[in-house]
C-alpha cells in the first residue's frame, strides 16, 4: 500500500518537462539533417538530352525529411521522460528469455537440428528454401569455426574469409590437377587451411585488439589478391570450373552416367530429379556444421577449451600459470582456420565453380558479424544470428533497393538492445554444485 | 635474535639482480635469499622496485644482470635462463598481481582448473584423448576438481564455487587469486600486496591464512606488502628496498629498528623529529575495536602507518 502510494504521489509531483532544451536539441538536430539532405536529396541530376545534365531541386522533400526528423529526435528524448519509474527492477524480458534459452539448451537444440533435417521434406520447402537453407548452414559453420577464435580465444579475426578461400582452392586445385574427388580433398582442404591458420598465427602472436584486426585483415586481401594474380595456378580472376559434385558414396547425383558409374537414382529405383542433389548438398553441410559444433562444445570443456577462454579473460595471468600463450593461440587460429577451410572445400562443390570474388572482405565481415550479433562464444547465438544475416537479406528482396538499408537497422537495432549479442549466456564448462544450484551470473 | 635459516639451503637465491628500464636503475645490486616454511617480505615505499623484483623472478622481465638461482627438488633453476610461461610449470613460482587479474568471466572453479592446465593438457593428450572423453581424462579432470576443492575449502570460498569470479566482492577476487596460485602447486608462492584494499578483519585473516600455508604446505612465501600488520606480524624475514636498493635485510625486529628504513620512510629530515611518532599512529585502528589484530603484531606497528607518511 505504502509503496504504491508512493508510487503515486511521483508521479503526481513528476517535474515539468524541459521542453526549452528539448526544443532545441530537436530543432538542431533537423537543421543537421536539412544540411545533409540539401546535396543529396534536394538537388537531382536529369538527362537531358545531347550529353547534358540539368539539375531538378526538390526542397519540399528536404522539409519533409527535416520534419520528420524533427518529430522523431523530440519522440525519442521524450520517451525516457515518460519511463522513469515505470521500469521493473528484474532484468528485461528478452534477457529472461535467453536466460532460459540457455537453461533449456538441449531440447532447444535437439528440436533445432530435428527442425533443420525435416526441413527439406516439408511441405511448403522448396528448392529455393533448400538452397537458401544450405547458404545459412555454411555462414553457421563459418561461424562456429570464427567463434573458436573471436569468441572463445577473443582474437579478433577480421580476415576469416582467406581460410574459407583456401580450403575451396585446395580442392578446386586438387580437382583441377589430380582428379580429386569431394570427400578425397575434404581432410586436404582442412589441412592445408590449418596450415595457413599458423601461419597468420605466427606474426601476430605479440599483437591484440585493434592491431591483431588490422593484420588479419591484411592477411584476408593478401590471399584474396595472391588467388587473383598469381593466374598460372589459380586462373587468376576467371578461377577454376568444373569441381566435381560430390558422390553418394560413389553414387553420382547426375541424369545419365558415364560408363561403369551408377547413379543415385538408378541405384534406389527413384524417378531422376535434380532436387536429389540440392538435399544432399543440404544434408551434407547440415552434418559438417553439426561436427562442428559437437567439436567445438566439447573442446570448450577441455583444457585446450579453457585455456583459450582464460587467454580472453586475461593473458598475463595465463603465463604466470605456465601457460604457454604460443601454443594456445595457434591452435585457436589453426583449429578455427580448419573449420573455415571444411567450409571452404564444401563451398567449392556447391557452386562448382570459385573465383577470388566470392571472398571479399564483405565475406570476413559478414561473418564477424554473425559471431558478434549472436553473442561472443554462444553456439546458439551464431545460428540465430546466421538466419538473420542471411535470410533477412533475401525476404527484403520485396523491398529492392531498401533492402541494405533494412539489413544495416536491424544490425543497429540488435546492437542497442542487445550490446553484448542475442545470447549473452555462457555456460561455465565445470561444476561443483549440481546444476540446480546454478551460477551466480555477473550482472 | 637468531636466524634459523642460516643453516638451511636456500629456496630461491638472488644475487646481483639489476633491471634497467633505459637510463632508469629500477632495482640495483640486489641479493637476497628465501627459504621454504618461511613468509620473506619484501617492502619498501613506492616505487622502490619491489613489483620490478616480481616480475624479474616470474619472468615477466628478463633482469639486465644478475643471477636468480631456484632450487626445485634438488635440481637448481637458473630463472633468468627460462622462458616466462616456464617459471610457473618448471621452476614451480606462483605468483599473484597487484590489481587482481582473474578471468572474471568464468566461475570460480573454472578459474582454479585453469591454473592445472599443463597436467591437465597432458592426462588429455593434447585434447586427443580429451575429445573421446577417455577414463584416463576423467580420472585427472576429477582429481584436478579436488584439488580446486581443497583450496577453495581452506580460503573459504566452497560456497562460491560456481559463481563467475568477476561477481565475488574484492576481498574474495584477493583470495581466489592466491587460491588459483596454489593450484599450480608451486614451492614458492610470490604475493603481490595480498593485503591491499582488504578490511583489517580480512587483513587479520590473511594473515591466519599464510601462516597456515607455510605451516602445513612446507612452501616459501616471498611477499610485497604495504600493510604493516601483515609484514610485521607474519614475516620471518623483511627485505627493505629503496630506489631499487637493499637497505636492511633480517627479522622485523631488526628492520623496524633499522635508522636507514625509518629514513627511507620519512624522508631524512624528518625522521630526526618524527622519530617512533609515525609508527605510534596505527594504534588507533585497535582503538576503534579491531579485535581480531594479530597476536604477533610487535607493539608500535599497525596497519599501513608508515606508507601513509
Amino acid at each position: 500500500m505504502a509503496a504504491a502510494s508512493g508510487l503515486a504521489v511521483d508521479e503526481r509531483t513528476r517535474p515539468p518537462l524541459p521542453w526549452a532544451p528539448l526544443l532545441k536539441d530537436a530543432l538542431l538536430a533537423a537543421v543537421i539533417a536539412a544540411l545533409l539532405a540539401l546535396p543529396l536529396v534536394g538537388l537531382q541530376t536529369y538527362d537531358i538530352g545531347g550529353g547534358a545534365l540539368g539539375i531538378a531541386t526538390h526542397f519540399d522533400w528536404v522539409a519533409w525529411g527535416a520534419a520528420a526528423v524533427f518529430a522523431g529526435r523530440l519522440a525519442l528524448r521524450l520517451l525516457p521522460q515518460f519511463r522513469t519509474g515505470r521500469r521493473g527492477t528484474g532484468p528485461a524480458p528478452i534477457s529472461r528469455l535467453t536466460a532460459w534459452a540457455g537453461r533449456q539448451a538441449v531440447p532447444i537444440t535437439l528440436a533445432g537440428i530435428a527442425l533443420a533435417a525435416a526441413l527439406p521434406f516439408l511441405p511448403f520447402s522448396s528448392r529455393y528454401l533448400i538452397d537458401l537453407g544450405t547458404t545459412v548452414l555454411i555462414y553457421v559453420m563459418l561461424g562456429w569455426g570464427l567463434n573458436v577464435v573471436v569468441g572463445l580465444a577473443g582474437l579478433l579475426d577480421l580476415g576469416y574469409v582467406a581460410f574459407y578461400a583456401v580450403g575451396a582452392y585446395t580442392f578446386g586445385l586438387l580437382a583441377r590437377d589430380l582428379d580429386f574427388s569431394f570427400w578425397e580433398a575434404l581432410p586436404f582442404s582442412g589441412l592445408v587451411a590449418a596450415s595457413f591458420g599458423i601461419l597468420l598465427g605466427f606474426p601476430v602472436l605479440r599483437l591484440r585488439g585493434d592491431y591483431l584486426a588490422i593484420v588479419t585483415l591484411g592477411f584476408g586481401e593478401i590471399i584474396r589478391i595472391v588467388l587473383l594474380n598469381w593466374a598460372s595456378l589459380t586462373g587468376g580472376p576467371n578461377g577454376i570450373g568444373g569441381i566435381p559434385r560430390p558422390s553418394f558414396f560413389g553414387l553420382a547425383f547426375a541424369r545419365s552416367a558415364p560408363e561403369g558409374v551408377t547413379t543415385f537414382h538408378q541405384f534406389f529405383g527413384l524417378e531422376f530429379s535434380p532436387d536429389h542433389r540440392v538435399i544432399f548438398l543440404y544434408f551434407v553441410i547440415l552434418g559438417m556444421a553439426l561436427i562442428t559444433n559437437l567439436f567445438t562444445l566439447r573442446i570448450r570443456k577441455l583444457p585446450l577449451g579453457r585455456a583459450w577462454e582464460a587467454l580472453r579473460e586475461d593473458e598475463t595471468a595465463c603465463r604466470a600459470l605456465g601457460i604457454n600463450p604460443t601454443n594456445v593461440k595457434l591452435s585457436a587460429f589453426a583449429i578455427g582456420a580448419m573449420f573455415g577451410g571444411l567450409a571452404g572445400c564444401f563451398f567449392a562443390t556447391r557452386q562448382g565453380f570459385i573465383s577470388p570474388e566470392s571472398f571479399t572482405f564483405i565475406e570476413s565481415a559478414t561473418i564477424l558479424a554473425i559471431v558478434v550479433l549472436g553473442g561472443m562464444g554462444s553456439q546458439m547465438g551464431v545460428v540465430l544470428a546466421a538466419i538473420l544475416l542471411v535470410s533477412l537479406p533475401e525476404f527484403g528482396r520485396a523491398f529492392a533497393e531498401f533492402r541494405m538499408l533494412i539489413f544495416g537497422a536491424a544490425m543497429v537495432a540488435v546492437m542497442v538492445w542487445r550490446p553484448r549479442g542475442l545470447i549473452a549466456h555462457r555456460e561455465p564448462t565445470v561444476w561443483l554444485g549440481t546444476r540446480r544450484r546454478a551460477a551466480r551470473i555477473a550482472p | 635474535m637468531t636466524n634459523p635459516s642460516e643453516s638451511k639451503e636456500p629456496l630461491l637465491t638472488v644475487e646481483h639482480l639489476t633491471m634497467r628500464f633505459g637510463g632508469l636503475t629500477a632495482v640495483d645490486n640486489l641479493s637476497f635469499a628465501a627459504y621454504r616454511d618461511e613468509i620473506t617480505a619484501v617492502i619498501g615505499p613506492n616505487g622502490a622496485g619491489k613489483t620490478t623484483v616480481f616480475n624479474c623472478l616470474t619472468g615477466f622481465y628478463r633482469p639486465s644482470a644478475g643471477r636468480l638461482a631456484m632450487n626445485v627438488d634438488g635440481e637448481a633453476l637458473r630463472l633468468e635462463r627460462l622462458r616466462g610461461f616456464k617459471i610457473a610449470r618448471r621452476a614451480r613460482i606462483a605468483r599473484t598481481f597487484q590489481n587482481v587479474r582473474l578471468f572474471a568471466g568464468m566461475t570460480v572453479l573454472e578459474n582454479l582448473v585453469v591454473a592445472q592446465h599443463n597436467p591437465l593438457m597432458a592426462a588429455s593428450a593434447f585434447s586427443i584423448a580429451g575429445l573421446f572423453d577417455l577414463p584416463r581424462f576423467r580420472a585427472a579432470e576429477r582429481a584436478a576438481i579436488d584439488r580446486a576443492r581443497y583450496w577453495l575449502e581452506k580460503l573459504g570460498l566452497l560456497e562460491n564455487a560456481d559463481w563467475v569470479a568477476g561477481a565475488l566482492p574484492y576481498g574474495a577476487q584477493r583470495r581466489l587469486e592466491i587460491a588459483r596460485a596454489l593450484c599450480t602447486e608451486p614451492v614458492l608462492l610470490c604475493l603481490d600486496e595480498p593485503a591491499a584494499g582488504l578490511n583489517p578483519r580480512e587483513s587479520a585473516e590473511l594473515n591466519n591464512l599464510l601462516l597456515a600455508i607455510r605451516a602445513e604446505e612446507g612452501i616459501g612465501v616471498l611477499l610485497i606488502e604495504h600493510d604493516m600488520s601483515v609484514v610485521m606480524g607474519i614475516s620471518d624475514h623483511v627485505i627493505v628496498l629503496d630506489y631499487g636498493r637493499k637497505i636492511a635485510d633480517g627479522t622485523p625486529g631488526e628492520v623496524r629498528a633499522d635508522p636507514s628504513v625509518i629514513k627511507a620512510y620519512l624522508g631524512e629530515d624528518e625522521a630526526a623529529s618524527a622519530d617512533e611518532a609515525v609508527f605510534v599512529a596505527p594504534a588507533e585502528a585497535g582503538a576503534q575495536g579491531q579485535p581480531q589484530q594479530p597476536t604477533a603484531l610487535p607493539p608500535g606497528l599497525g596497519s599501513d602507518g608508515p606508507v601513509s607518511a
